[in-house]
């Protein structure tokens, strides 16, 4: 397990004067600490605990208004947390993280509703991001948008608008204007919940394709068939607190608190 | 929509001549008035016997003033309204404070009273400070005068020309910088989280993705704010800008044709905005069919 594979480096961290490499690749990309999250006297999260290794990819999971969204949204600092720490790749987001925009660089996310930029062709909504904050050239942009156009199967509506699109067809396009910006994370927030039924496969098989390549990604999402699929870990929320993680063969078949397992079977049903 | 009139429409209308009628026969009868109209055109185009040919007069020489005080000030209107209405949204509570303060303090003063304040306070000593009056008389004096000439007319009345711009761009920015707050906040949350996640800066947040849909939801408020400008521009002939309705007022004290000038002066403006209006709303209709 990828845990203890951790502990063996930290260990040999000790004895190697040049292990500080080693720490870098090795930390976790994401550590969430002792989270709590507050709208005024509402909590949204209760002490939340989550690592998440390079490479990993975590699905989470739970009713609505169980905090999901709202703990992955903390992770780019759309949200900002009320207490406890959030970590991306080892810099911590807080009111003076001077650099948040270097961070949400990192750190991409795909959203319920898409998001595009309405006033943008799709080819100008993936390369606005790399030629405004990566700095690059347009044509260089046009051809890396491309290039993820190709990635998420609809190269040939580079040209279009987002309006003329399908739903499923935009979130595409919004899942190569993240990946446009090279993100070493990708956040998922209900990317197929939006979606008329006969779209959301399109979606989920490039976001499987994006798995099976290596990505981090952290997916808020019902969507169980993809989670059994590619999850290394399954995430349960409730009341904002995490009640259980576990690998995807343990989580279906035998959740160990009751709570989840009523939520499964009340999902699995149909 | 009915397109057709039926009997109780030609009932009204019959009912509101009867009374027009009625109205004027009183009138006629009361008041001792001789319409002189045909002194009117003179006043819009004159035969220059020295120069040999047809040149504008004062009526349309106001008109065309109004049109170039119009443009101008409602250039500059946009310009700071849409500072204003960028200010009204930002985090900074200072900055919202103050935008807050000069739009409340103009919405709630009469214009006439702003512009004379305006006026007196600001423009006056603008012009003096920047010694503008001079500027402006050498270059009437020199030989590049046409050139300004054309853009800002007679440069001998620039100082006042400048004042009247200014005046009545600060009095509409407050009103664009409402309807451009009111743009801003109509662009889904949405929309400022995606550029914030892909990293985008708040100034790149603002001049890609805010402004321009904001912009473009808020373009029938803005004309029709222009059309406002227009009609409202005729508040500054208080402070001697020579405009339609300072022009007019100068032709009614040189002739006693009250109604005429009056009346054709208000045909003018009339004309001015009900064409505006058929314009924006041919280009509306454009816009929207192209999505």
């Amino acid at each position: 397990m990828r845990e203890s594979l951790g502990c063996g480096h930290v260990l040999g961290h000790d004895a190697q004067p040049e292990g500080d490499a080693w720490m870098q690749t090795d930390q976790p990309i994401i550590r969430i600490r002792n989270l709590d999250k507050y709208y005024d006297a509402f909590q949204a999260l209760k002490n939340i605990n989550l690592d998440v290794h390079q490479g990993e990819r975590i699905v989470i999971c739970g009713p609505s208004g169980s905090g999901k969204s709202t703990l992955i949204r903390c992770i780019n600092r759309l949200e900002e947390h009320s207490a406890g720490q959030v970590f991306v790749d080892g810099v911590e987001l807080s009111d003076e993280t001077r650099d948040i925009r270097a961070v949400r660089q990192e750190v991409g996310m795909v959203f319920q509703q898409f998001n595009l930029f309405p006033h943008l062709t799709v080819l100008e909504n993936l390369t606005i991001g790399p030629i405004r904050v990566r700095k690059m050239s347009r044509p260089d942009a046009e051809a890396k948008a491309r290039l993820y156009l190709d990635r998420v199967h609809i190269p040939e509506q580079a040209d279009k608008y987002p309006a003329q699109l399908s739903g499923g067809q935009q979130q595409r396009v919004a899942i190569a204007r993240s990946l446009c910006m090279e993100p070493r994370v990708m956040l998922f927030d209900e990317p197929t919940s939006a979606l008329d039924p006969e779209m959301i496969n399109e979606v989920l098989d490039v976001m499987v394709e994006l798995a099976e390549s290596g990505m981090t990604m952290i997916c808020v999402t019902h969507e169980m068939g993809f989670a059994r699929k590619v999850a290394d870990r399954m995430v349960f929320m409730e009341k904002g607190e995490i009640i259980e993680v576990a690998p995807p063969a343990q989580f279906f078949t035998n959740p160990a608190s009751a709570r989840c397992r009523m939520f499964l079977d009340q999902i699995l049903e149909h | 929509m009915l397109k057709k009139l039926r009997w109780p429409d030609y009932l009204i209308l019959m009912v509101l001549l009867a009374a027009a009628v009625v109205i004027w026969v009183r009138v006629e009868g009361v008041l001792v008035y001789e319409w002189r109209w045909h002194i009117i055109p003179n006043y819009l185009l004159r035969y220059d016997e020295e120069a040999g040919r047809w040149v504008t007069n004062l009526l349309t020489q106001g008109l065309i003033s109004t049109i170039r005080i119009s443009l101008m000030s409602g250039f500059l209107a946009l310009i700071l309204g849409t500072v204003l209405g960028v200010a009204r949204c930002m985090q900074n509570l200072t900055i919202r404070m103050l935008a807050r303060t000069y739009l409340e303090v103009l919405r709630n003063v009469p214009p006439v009273v702003v512009i004379f304040i305006f006026y007196f306070f600001l423009s006056e000593q603008l012009i003096a400070a920047f010694l503008i009056e001079d500027w402006s008389r050498t270059i009437a004096r020199s030989d590049q005068g046409w050139i300004w000439a054309l853009v800002f007319g007679d440069m001998r009345l620039f100082p006042s020309l400048i004042s009247g711009v200014l005046v009545l761009a600060l009095f509409e920015s407050a009103f664009v910088g409402e309807i451009v707050r009111a743009g801003i906040q109509s662009v889904d949350r949405g929309q400022r989280e995606a550029a914030r996640s892909i990293g985008l800066s708040r100034l790149d947040e603002l001049r890609f993705i805010v402004l321009p849909q904001a912009l473009r939801k808020v373009v029938p408020p803005l004309a029709n704010q222009f059309i406002t400008l227009v009609k409202d521009s005729s508040i500054i002939s208080l402070i001697s800008v020579q405009e339609l309705t300072y022009k007019t007022a100068a032709v009614v004290s040189s002739t006693r044709a009250i109604f005429e000038a009056w009346i054709t002066a208000a045909v003018l403006y009339g004309l001015l905005c009900f064409g505006l209006s058929l314009v924006f709303r041919r280009l509306e209709g454009q816009a929207s069919r192209h999505g």
